[in-house]
């Protein structure tokens, strides 16, 4: 008897516990169903495009000119992307789309190694070492950050054309090499290596070149693997540059070589197009995901 | 092994002058502690032995030969960090034989360096492992196992043990002593903890605000405080601190806090009557009530260590006094007689520095009563 009131509270408190409990979970299923559907709604916003254009490259020019915008395959895969591949769009340009691949690869490869290189030798100057100058070298870098390519793009033009450099794998990748915000990132990773490790090496006997490869380097390959990604996607989408500084077909990109098969509304070969679109897609697509595992590490881990 | 000599080190940075002339000479062998409060300049001068900094005027000999303008890998030192600094994509053995390599020794006598000095450590099972592999304790011995496979003239500490937990710091603290013994190798150790100091050190180097205040034996530093600053740092709890006046031609002390006490012998070198005299907390003697001489303190705290208690009370003339005493643990409220005992008192100038008695060496010698 004596314990009566005590269990019937205790009784009372467990069951308004457990309604809590089931109102807690109710009102988070429904976030939960709420976030869902805004993740598909934003998955289905940016994939449609691509869906269409996977879509169509499929079908024949006729159904597209028709002005039909096809959501299920079609017939032609094979034909229109052997003909993209090895012959590109013959009315507007006459290179195939293997060749503005490669073209592309060479440039997006060379402008992201090349990038890399310079911004981690800057980078490693501008941290490790005193010099007369050495702020001043820093805020010319920093500043150059506000400039992007499009407002020093003519004076850049007439450098590379009085120096003979149109149409010139050298001419299109140089001018793109020179990364400021390369250089900030590498400087800010080299400031979190702690000066003990700079003065442990020293010790040790490593002069500047030995430290920069045995300890540098790397301490940095996730960070190069992070930015090789993004440099590389940057260099493959460059559209301006080459634009400006391609007028054969020898070096020119595959991003331009599109933009010139689309040529006038009439005679546009868009199933050709479509499939060259989706060719241009892959190479991006596939770094992504075979350096997938170091980019995120990159990101997320400073392994000190 | 090496002797080290340090003459006249003045360091600034800037407007800033942090050592101002600092003489050292350490023999070979030697186990030298520079101890210090922090920012007394300590990592400075070790910096300074190790050529990862210049010093602004002085020279450092390292076996007799002048080092002061040689790069830090020309000296043959071998240094130990605080944070270890390890390279941390490199294997225990890599980073072990990183030096090695660049000096280009023999593959085979790296492998068989590296793998004795690891034994010795206690770190043959885990060459392989990188340094995040490894716990606080593990990664302190890999560094000193960098430093040992130099075999280097000699070694530098700075605070090594600072990030250990206290347990693991006894633990380091005897071994680095065992290892010191064992390879003779003379060295330089920086802390700031004074334990650590009066234990490892052959000699110690006490500074403050970048001057040695004292270099001598840990028993002589605490046995005979060169100056109030030394007479402070050294000891735990530290010593009390009184005013006196020198009486009866410096035969007698008479303090502000109670009676004349009777000196084993006038100081040698008195200029002046006003004195501050030191003495121990585990020097005072608590004494029976109505006892002759007896001042009385007014207890305030009592902190009981276990075997001992700590006594924190006030003198009549309302100076602070600690009390380190066993089997006696008073109430705070009450009062305690007790006696400061002449042989252990400590008598300072008003500069500061320590004031010898005539004819007495060390401490004053035992009472006259009487006098
Ligand atoms: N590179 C430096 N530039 C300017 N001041 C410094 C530099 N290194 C040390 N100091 C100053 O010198 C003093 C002594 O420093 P340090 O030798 O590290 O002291 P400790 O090791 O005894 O704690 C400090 O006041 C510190 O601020
Ligand atoms: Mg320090």
């Amino acid at each position: 008897m004596m314990h009566g009131p005590v269990s019937t509270t205790a009784a009372e408190a467990i069951a308004r516990a457990e309604a809590a409990a089931t109102r807690a979970d109710a009102s988070r299923r429904r976030a939960d169903w709420l976030t869902h559907a805004i993740l598909i709604l934003g998955v289905a916003l940016f994939a449609l495009p691509i869906w269409i254009v996977l879509m169509g490259s499929t079908h024949d020019v006729a159904t597209i000119s028709r002005g039909e915008v096809p959501l299920l395959p079609g017939p032609y895969a094979v034909e229109n992307y052997t003909a993209a591949w090895a012959e590109g769009s013959a009315r507007t340009t006459r290179v195939p789309v293997s060749a503005m691949m490669l073209n592309s690869f060479v440039m997006a490869m060379l402008i992201a190694v090349g990038k890399i290189a310079i911004s981690i030798l800057s980078a490693y100057a501008v941290v490790f070492f005193s010099f007369p100058g050495r702020m001043l070298a820093f805020w010319a870098i920093f500043i150059t950050l506000m400039l992007p390519v499009e407002v020093r793009i003519f004076p850049t033009f007439k450098v590379v054309s009085d120096l003979g450099m149109i149409n010139t794998y050298t001419g299109l990748i140089v001018p793109l090499i020179a990364s400021a915000t390369a250089t900030l990132l590498f400087r800010q990773f080299f400031l979190t290596i702690p000066d003990e490790l700079v003065e442990a090496a020293k010790i040790d006997g490593a002069g500047p070149m030995r430290f920069f490869k045995d300890v540098v380097v790397p301490l940095s390959t996730t960070n190069m693997a992070a930015l090789f990604v993004i440099l590389f996607v940057y260099g493959w989408n460059q559209y301006l540059w080459p634009l400006l500084i391609t007028t054969t077909g020898d070096v020119e990109t595959i991003v331009i070589g599109i933009v010139r098969m689309i040529g006038s509304e009439a005679d546009t070969d868009w199933h050709l197009v479509m499939a060259t679109t989706v060719l241009a897609l892959l190479p991006p697509v596939a770094i992504v995901i075979l350096m997938q595992r170091w980019f995120v590490k990159g990101l997320v881990e400073t392994e000190k | 092994m090496a002797t080290l000599e340090l003459r006249g080190i003045r360091k600034s940075f800037g407007a800033v002058q942090v050592l101002h002339g600092i003489d050292l000479q350490v023999a070979e062998g030697e186990f030298i502690v520079i101890v210090g409060a922090s920012g007394c300049g300590k990592s400075t001068l070790l910096r300074i032995v190790a050529g990862l900094e210049t010093a602004t005027e002085g020279s450092v000999l390292i076996g007799g030969a002048d080092v002061t303008r040689l790069e830090p890998k020309d000296r043959d030192i071998a240094m130990v960090f605080q944070n270890y600094a390890l390279y941390p994509h490199m294997s225990v053995f890599d980073n072990m034989a990183y030096g090695l390599r660049i000096r280009g020794l023999p593959r085979a006598e790296i492998e068989g360096r590296v793998r004795r000095t690891a034994e010795m450590l206690g770190l043959g099972d885990l060459l392989r492992r990188k340094p995040r592999e490894l716990s606080g304790g593990q990664r302190q011995r890999v560094a000193m196992g960098r430093a040992i496979v130099r075999e280097p003239k000699l070694f530098l500490f700075d605070e090594p043990l600072s990030n250990l937990d206290a347990k693991l710091r006894v633990q380091m603290r005897a071994e680095i002593k065992r290892l010191q013994r064992r390879l003779g190798v003379t060295s330089l150790y920086v802390t700031h903890d004074q334990v650590e100091a009066m234990t490892l050190g052959d000699r110690l180097v006490v500074m403050n605000e970048g001057r040695a205040e004292q270099v001598a034996t840990p028993m002589e530093v605490w046995r005979e405080p060169a100056n109030t600053y030394v007479a402070g740092f050294i000891g735990a709890p530290a010593m009390n601190f009184l005013h006196g006046r020198l009486c009866e031609e410096g035969h007698a002390v008479d303090l502000r806090a109670g009676p004349a006490i009777a000196l084993a012998a006038p100081p040698a070198s008195a200029t002046e009557a006003e004195v501050t005299v030191g003495i121990r907390p585990e020097h005072v003697r608590v004494v029976g009530n109505g006892a002759a001489g007896a001042i009385p303190l007014k207890v305030d705290l009592v902190e009981p260590l276990g075997a001992e208690s700590l006594i924190h009370g006030i003198l009549p003339s309302g100076e602070g006094l600690t009390v380190r005493a066993s089997d006696c643990s008073p109430l705070a409220g009450t009062t305690l007689p007790i006696v400061l005992p002449a042989e252990h008192l400590h008598l300072f100038g008003g500069d500061g520095r320590r004031l010898r008695l005539a004819h007495a060496r060390g401490a004053a010698a035992p009472v006259r009563v009487g006098a």
